[in-house]
């Protein structure tokens, strides 16, 4: 028991050297500052996975994902850009925004199971895109450019997070930001997962009506896990759009909430960080496949159609299966 | 005795059919009651509307004099009147003995948020979930296997856990929807005793039935439905000299009413 839990501690501690002092060190060593952004990338991008996976831990497969990111996105640009917010302020709202507005929208969609949830939140993305080129404020598809970059924050004359503006390397400073989000969002699924309320989520996912009958709220713990997952969309997705300086109605498709869920089917829907271990492998993967030319999507599908087909369980069932044998 | 629940002028229709036809009749405490009836009679269908799963076209149902018909079945449960399936429904990806603590959540004085942050009602709770669960597994002859994943189970005992899961709620009524179905002798003959076990210990039993010979031995009183209807109430040994029952199931009369 105390050995787990030192295991666990010791885990946790390395893979915050990595990411906080290890990559960043290798980085500027190498001098290879582009990784920066990408890496930033692949932080943010899991953080809108891990949105995707708790939704498919009560039982819902949801290519929607990319709706809230774009709504997080705008929300923050425009209360930046319209209403000279701090982007600090803008970006707990961008994500508080997106769940409430996860509440409306899941009250009657998340009755459904199984494709036809599917369904919907697939149109939902297009839907979303679709607003953004309609609505006046989204400025149509022209979009939002020239978003100031984030300012500094400061409590009691404190000054937190300096100016990125000020900064020289602000590609470092959003990197931090990224991983620092995705640390906090990763750890409070974790929490989630292994305290009661990842029991009751899994009764969702595995018989909703026994749930409901030994006494669980179905109804108001899908709309919970929804409206959690949606605000970690709208939370990448308002970084997303500080970090670009912009959004566009097509910065989010139904490409990237097709992406959020490979995320985690590949990295593995038993497991709370194979959101994480997904990300970085498709981000990466897809990358590497570039030099491959024309061939890139054919060879790409192919090998998730494999990997899906002798690892079902995504990629982290391999480490949970040798740890077994060991 | 006092009356548990009461079903007072309950009826279902779906469209033109009329499912369930103005049935009344009340479970008693500390009774097993049985509600039997060919297929198709609305057994199933009352089952539901006792258990807030369909709510009633016109009637209704009272726990201890309270109102629990229309309400939402998590509710229902909460009041105390908890269903097992048919189907022997289980969570079938967790572990036995998970399977019955998180059927403890009706008890949990801790909310979501005491849970995330692990308060010590929440740890409380916990540690008070586990050793009632223990308790129950080894009430229902479980305890070997506790750390199982469900859907392993043989066929009995996953409907053993099917009312481990019932129990953990702590209901005032519990209802067994075809305890025995797909079962051979032995197997029925310990679903028997078991469900009798429970009512000594004070649980009040309603249950939906077609294997009569367990019915005759299992219930103190039975009711019995035929196209919707109730056709005859009364103990065993009265509702096997019915002349309206034996008709109803006329054909295999003898046989099936375990005469
Ligand atoms: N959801 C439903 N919609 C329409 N008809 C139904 C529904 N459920 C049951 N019925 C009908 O109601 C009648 C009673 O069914 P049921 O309660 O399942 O009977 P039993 O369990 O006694 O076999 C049957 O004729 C059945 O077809
Ligand atoms: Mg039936």
């Amino acid at each position: 028991m105390t050995r787990n839990r030192n295991m666990k501690i010791a885990s946790v501690a390395a893979f915050l050297a990595i990411v906080f002092i290890a990559v960043p060190a290798a980085i500027s060593g190498s001098g290879r500052f582009d990784l920066y952004y990408t890496l930033t990338s692949v932080a943010l991008l899991s953080i809108a996975s891990a949105g995707v996976w708790l939704t498919f831990y009560i039982g819902r497969i949801n290519i929607g994902q990319g709706a809230y990111a774009l709504m997080g996105g705008y929300v923050s640009a425009i209360l930046v850009m319209n209403y000279g917010w701090s982007f600090w302020l803008t970006l707990p709202v961008a994500g508080l925004f997106c769940a409430a507005a996860s509440v409306l929208i899941g009250l009657p969609i998340l009755r459904l199971r199984g494709v036809y949830f599917a369904m919907v939140t697939l149109v939902l993305t297009e839907v979303a895109r679709l607003l953004a080129l309609a609505l006046p404020i989204t400025n149509g598809a022209k979009g939002i450019v020239s978003i100031p970059l984030p300012g500094a924050l400061s409590v009691f004359g404190l000054t937190i997070i300096p100016d990125f503006a000020t900064l020289q390397n602000s590609r470092l400073a959003f990197y931090l930001l990224a991983v620092t989000l995705m640390v906090v969002c990763f750890g409070v699924m974790y929490r989630l997962v292994n305290s009661r309320i990842g029991k009751l989520c899994q009764s969702l996912q595995q018989n909703e009506e026994l749930a409901s009958s030994i006494g669980v709220n179905i109804a108001s713990l899908r709309i919970i896990a929804y409206a959690v997952s949606s605000f970690f969309g709208g939370v990448a997705g308002a970084i997303f759009a500080a970090i670009s300086q912009s959004i566009y109605p097509s910065s989010f498709t139904v490409t990237d909430s097709v992406n959020f869920m490979l995320n985690c089917f590949l990295g593995g829907l038993g497991y709370v960080f194979g959101p994480m271990l997904g990300t970085l492998v498709l981000y990466f993967g897809w990358d590497l496949l570039f030099q491959t030319g024309q061939f890139q999507l054919l060879i790409y599908s192919g090998l998730m159609i494999v990997l899906m087909l002798v690892l079902p369980n995504g990629l982290l069932s391999l480490a949970a299966s040798i740890r077994k044998k060991a | 005795m006092a009356e548990m629940l009461e079903v007072s002028g309950i009826t279902k229709r779906f469209g033109g059919l009329v499912a369930v036809n103005n049935i009344s009749f009340s479970v008693r405490e500390k009774e097993i009651l049985s509600v039997i009836g060919p297929n198709g009679a609305g057994k199933s269908t009352l089952f539901k509307l006792i258990s807030s799963f369909l709510k009633p076209t016109t009637g209704e149902v009272r726990l201890k004099g309270e109102r629990i018909s229309g309400m939402a079945p998590h509710i229902a449960a909460r009041k105390g009147v908890v269903r097992t399936f048919q189907e022997t429904t289980i969570f079938k990806n967790m572990s036995v003995r998970d399977n019955v603590v998180i059927a403890h959540h009706l008890r949990s004085k801790a909310g979501l948020l005491g849970f995330f942050l692990g308060t010590g009602a929440a740890k409380a709770d916990e540690v008070a979930f586990g050793a009632s669960a223990d308790e129950i597994l080894a009430l229902l002859g479980l305890s070997s296997l506790a750390n199982e994943t469900a859907r392993n189970l043989p066929h009995g005992h996953l409907r053993a856990l099917g009312i481990a899961i019932g129990l953990a709620t702590d209901p005032s009524i519990l209802l067994l929807d075809e305890p025995f179905a797909g079962m051979n002798h032995d197997e029925t003959m310990r679903m028997v005793a078991m469900v009798r076990r429970l009512r000594d210990l004070g649980l009040t039993i309603l249950l939906v039935e077609h294997d009569m010979p367990a019915v005759m031995k299992i219930s103190d009183r039975i009711v019995v439905l035929n196209f919707g209807q109730k056709i005859a109430e009364g103990t065993p040994s009265e509702i096997q000299a019915n002349e309206k029952v034996i008709e109803a199931y006329l054909g295999s009369e003898d046989e099936a009413i375990g005469l």
